[in-house]
């Protein structure tokens, strides 16, 4: 398996990053394994983690008096988090392996603490997260329309 | 043979039916293929198949109820048994997948255009279907299975509602497993014991393997899906001519005369269903079209 800093240049999330971010991103992250059914963090909890998933499944979840609710899976090549590099740095939902997962843990106090220091940084990597939190806001808005659902005023 | 035979023999094709005049047919099977679906396998009363083309549609007549287009789904390599499968949605289809074996109804056409799928061959075919627009490319499918040799990847990526919502789940099994075909299913509300992807299946396109220089993509679903996925497929790189939807429209006649499902120039029963996004994408855009 390649390392983190060989990992993370071919990432889409990280391109156009240079060296120098590669290897300061790369200081603040380390792999971790997560076996099927084990959280990777709860809602409530300190947002101190950000994941980019290189093998498996995660589940975003919602829970609920019947049982989880399942409103997104994350998959290979995905990143999941978004809570830690907005206050109040807290989980809104659950994450929870549904398969043997791998994936690369960033230590969010680490680099929010770089962001600070380095504002272009800051910048790169906020509208990296931008983009995810646009293409999950979009996916959301498209799936409230239910569009497999019974079509509107179907007579036939 | 002599002119008077012919007449003698009855009308025997749908130029001397007339186009509005339906054929009988039997409902030989009926499969429950989920909670509001069902798939019909009808045989003609006077014996005669009704050969057609992967994504044609014919007018399906509940007598006494009212006619309905819908798409064809089995196999167009095969002649034999027609088969349709039918949401109920309203009077007309509730009408029809109540249809026990032995119920008489009637079927006009095949009418519209095809997929085309053979046009993807020496390239990789990519389907993209949401929800009961599986059904209509299923034949598409079976048609690019038949030669699968022509074909480099043959990928399905299928969005349904909820995992029990899944349309023909054994041939998604079927064509994973023994065909070569990569089959990457998402819903959009998972249900505890789904383990499977949640979410839009436009968020399959960036990741699914095939090259989108060299790629003929199938798409069909509700409209506004469709256009999504027509985006995020030009998005990665594949030409707008190369990307071919299945629309719908109120067809009542099926033969280009009532202007029901006239869409700006379009008659879509004739012009289409099946057409290109490069065609389609001007008028999709114009609100209420």
């Amino acid at each position: 398996m390649r390392t983190i800093e060989q990992y993370l240049p071919d990432h889409p999330f990280f391109a156009g990053l240079d060296e120098s971010a590669i290897a300061l991103l790369a200081g603040c992250a380390v792999n971790v394994h997560v076996d099927t059914g084990r959280m990777l963090f709860r809602e409530g909890e300190p947002a101190d983690r950000f994941y980019v998933v290189r093998r498996g499944r995660v589940a975003i979840e919602v829970r609920a008096p019947t049982g989880p609710i399942v409103i997104d899976t994350a998959d290979e090549g995905d990143v999941v988090g978004w809570s830690w590099l907005v206050p109040p740095y807290r989980w809104v939902f659950d994450a929870r392996a549904v398969a043997p997962t791998g994936a690369v843990a960033f230590d969010a106090v680490c680099l929010r603490g770089k962001c600070e220091a380095d504002p272009a940084l800051g910048f790169a990597l906020m509208q990296r997260v931008a983009r995810v939190m646009y293409e999950r806001l979009q996916a959301a808005r498209v799936r409230l329309l239910d569009l497999y659902g019974a079509p509107h005023g179907a007579s036939r | 043979m002599a002119p008077l035979a012919d007449l003698a023999a009855g009308p025997s094709t749908d130029a001397a039916r007339g186009p509005m005049l339906p054929r009988p047919f039997r409902v030989d099977q009926r499969r429950q293929d989920t909670r509001d679906t069902v798939t019909l396998v009808l045989e003609p009363l006077d014996g005669e198949p009704l050969p057609f083309d992967a994504g044609q549609f014919t007018m399906l007549d509940a007598f006494g109820v009212g006619e309905v287009p819908i798409s064809i789904s089995g196999d167009p390599t095969r002649p034999g048994p027609l088969e349709h499968t039918v949401r109920d949605v309203g009077a007309v289809t509730h009408a029809l997948v109540r249809g026990d074996p032995g119920t008489v109804l009637g079927v006009r056409g095949p009418y519209g255009t095809g997929w085309g799928a053979l046009d993807g061959a020496g390239g990789d075919l990519l389907v993209v279907a949401g929800g009961i627009g599986l059904a209509p490319l299923r034949p598409a499918l079976l048609d690019a299975l038949a030669r699968r040799e022509a074909f480099g990847r043959l990928v399905l990526l299928y969005g349904a509602r909820t995992p029990h919502d899944v349309l023909f789940a054994d041939d998604l099994r079927s064509w994973r497993d023994g065909h070569g075909v990569e089959v990457d299913v998402t819903v959009d509300y998972g249900t505890p014991e789904w383990t499977g992807r949640v979410g839009l299946v436009t968020s399959l396109i960036p990741r699914a393997g095939f090259d989108p220089r060299n790629t003929l993509a199938l798409v069909c679903g509700p409209e506004v899906m469709m256009r999504y996925v027509a985006t995020a497929l030009l998005d990665r790189g594949v030409p707008a001519d190369r990307v071919r939807l299945s629309m719908e429209r109120n067809m009542r006649c099926g033969v280009g005369l009532c202007g029901h499902c006239q869409l700006r120039e379009l008659f879509l029963c004739v012009d289409g269903p099946v057409l290109s996004y490069d065609r389609l994408a001007p008028l999709m855009a114009v609100a209420e079209l």
